[in-house]
């Protein structure tokens, strides 16, 4: 049994002048004072990576940064599955007795600390040296190649993928923290500057500052009561040209799992946050994870089923996609809105039932996947 | 076979994949090894050059100087003939499903496999 027992987030976009243990200080001070603890009861910390500062001990650099004296401490680096893969093993942890309170940590001044073409380039980095990089992909160009099939496979069109980032905007402007908080509309998204077609500029998450972090504990420390229920991941593949047919991606076997784990199914879930790097990503996950038929997601956007009085609302900070994105803090903010929504502490975006929670990392190009069910316990 | 490859990646015009004796599977990705079965015992082809055409994504913004100059160009995946699915640059109005055939062009200072529509007259393979 474990428990979220505290979450801290900055706000993200430009954060001049901070480095990213700067922000990651910032966000795990916030996750503490969250769960009313002091930084000598912290036994465990697991942290993320930063592009800007890499560094082959992370965790112990942030440790002594942040004065912790940690009986458990090491980076995790599952691309942008990084938050929910700290997260899984922070619950296993607990649950095995290693540690009563893990901080989980990430933080990086993206946006700041180098420069757009640094960030592009360093990330293109996931492709495979001598077979793909050479070719000049990028980011955008591996999920482009990705949106073409599904596409095709699908019969989803570029109108539809612009939905999911009206939404996140839309969603994104009752949230100060987020680096765009302008509505916008189907029209602006075609009309936006491509980048790697069939992905345009406002199909893309932004490049950020800021910094996320949370604590899990074996037992409850208030009553404020997150419980993890189960989780599980899928690695399938690093390498675009190395990933198995659409129907075969591992967000599907991840969810499988999950569900499996946590003894829920998908009509159980109340709130989602899913990744959302792209608005293909979006659209692909929300498919796999079976909150939407085959090429039916675009049309629940449309009819409000994932908007915060929807069905299900989905990322109401704004996802990567309008709040930011700042490597493995970026999806560490899904959950820290997951848990504000579900211990009814969201302010004017709080839903109406959040009591349980579907969260879904990807990192790579759809290459590892963790799935995560969280409870309101009382 | 730790060695470099005699094919584009090393400057040569030319596509290279394995075959596994053991499982008879084909991989692209080069190693030492069967990643499906494990063996050893992998022979080298040389690729007809022909194919189908996957998925694409034409690059607009690029990241550095050297490719830069070359945007927009098209990233494809191509299924090959030969069973394997492979990285390359296409002609910026390839469709899926098309089926294409490689020739080679020069990108930021390399070679790298270029697709073309198998009925293109620029088409040919060496």
């Amino acid at each position: 049994m474990s428990y979220i027992t505290g979450v801290g987030l900055t706000s993200y976009g430009k954060h001049e002048g901070l480095s990213s243990l700067d922000l990651m200080s910032q966000a795990a001070a916030l996750a503490l004072a969250d769960a009313g603890l002091e930084r000598a009861e912290i036994d465990g910390t697991l942290c993320g990576y930063s592009t800007v500062s890499p560094h082959i001990m992370l965790a112990t650099v942030f440790a002594e940064h942040f004065g912790i004296r940690p009986a458990y401490a090491h980076a995790v680096q599952v691309g942008g599955a990084t938050g929910l893969a700290m997260t899984m093993l922070a619950h296993h942890l607990v649950d095995a007795g290693v540690a009563n309170h893990v901080l989980v940590v990430g933080g990086e001044n993206r946006l700041t600390g180098q420069s757009r073409d640094a960030s592009i380039a360093a990330l293109a980095q996931v492709g495979h040296p001598d077979y793909e990089v050479p070719l000049g992909p990028t980011i955008p160009a591996y999920y482009g190649l990705v949106a073409s099939r599904y596409m095709h496979e699908y019969g989803v069109t570029q109108e539809d993928l612009a939905e999911f980032a009206v939404l996140m905007r839309a969603h994104a402007v009752d949230h100060p923290g987020a680096q765009f908080r302008e509505r916008i509309t189907v029209a602006d998204v075609m009309g936006s500057k491509p980048v790697a077609l069939p992905l345009k500029l406002l199909d893309c998450c932004p490049v950020s500052d800021g910094g996320a972090a949370f604590v899990v504990s074996r037992e409850p420390v208030s009553d404020v009561r997150v419980r993890v229920l189960g989780c599980a991941q899928a690695h399938t593949h690093q390498h675009v040209t190395a990933a198995p047919a659409l129907s075969e991606l591992g967000a599907e076997i991840a969810i499988a799992k999950a569900k499996a784990a946590a003894g829920v199914g998908i009509s159980d879930v109340r709130y989602a946050a899913v990744y959302d790097s792209f608005t293909i990503t979006l659209a692909m996950l929300l498919e796999d994870l079976g909150l939407a038929g085959r090429g039916e997601a675009a049309a629940r956007v449309r009819a409000g089923h994932f908007s915060r009085d929807g069905e299900m609302p989905l990322n109401t900070h704004g996802g990567l996609l309008s709040y930011g994105h700042c490597g493995v803090g970026g999806a560490m903010a899904h959950l820290v809105e997951a848990h504000l929504q579900m211990t009814g502490r969201a302010g004017k975006r709080q839903v109406r039932d959040a009591s349980l929670a579907l969260l879904h990392g990807d990192g790579g190009v759809l290459s590892s996947h963790v799935s995560m069910f969280l409870e309101r316990a009382r | 076979m730790s060695e470099k490859p005699d094919d584009w990646t090393s400057g040569r015009e030319a596509i290279l994949y394995q075959v596994c004796a053991s499982c008879r599977g084909v991989q692209y990705l080069r190693r030492s090894f069967c990643a499906a079965c494990g063996s050893t015992d992998l022979s080298e082809k040389h690729a007809s050059g022909e194919g189908t055409v996957y998925a694409t994504s034409l690059v607009c913004r690029a990241a550095t100087p050297e490719t830069r100059a070359h945007v927009p160009y098209n990233i494809v995946l191509v299924d090959t003939k030969e069973g394997f699915r492979m990285m390359a640059h296409g002609a910026n109005d390839l469709a899926l499903g098309d089926a294409v055939i490689a020739r080679f062009a020069p990108f930021a200072g390399r070679i790298v496999p270029y697709f073309e529509r198998a009925t293109s007259k620029r088409g040919r393979w060496r």
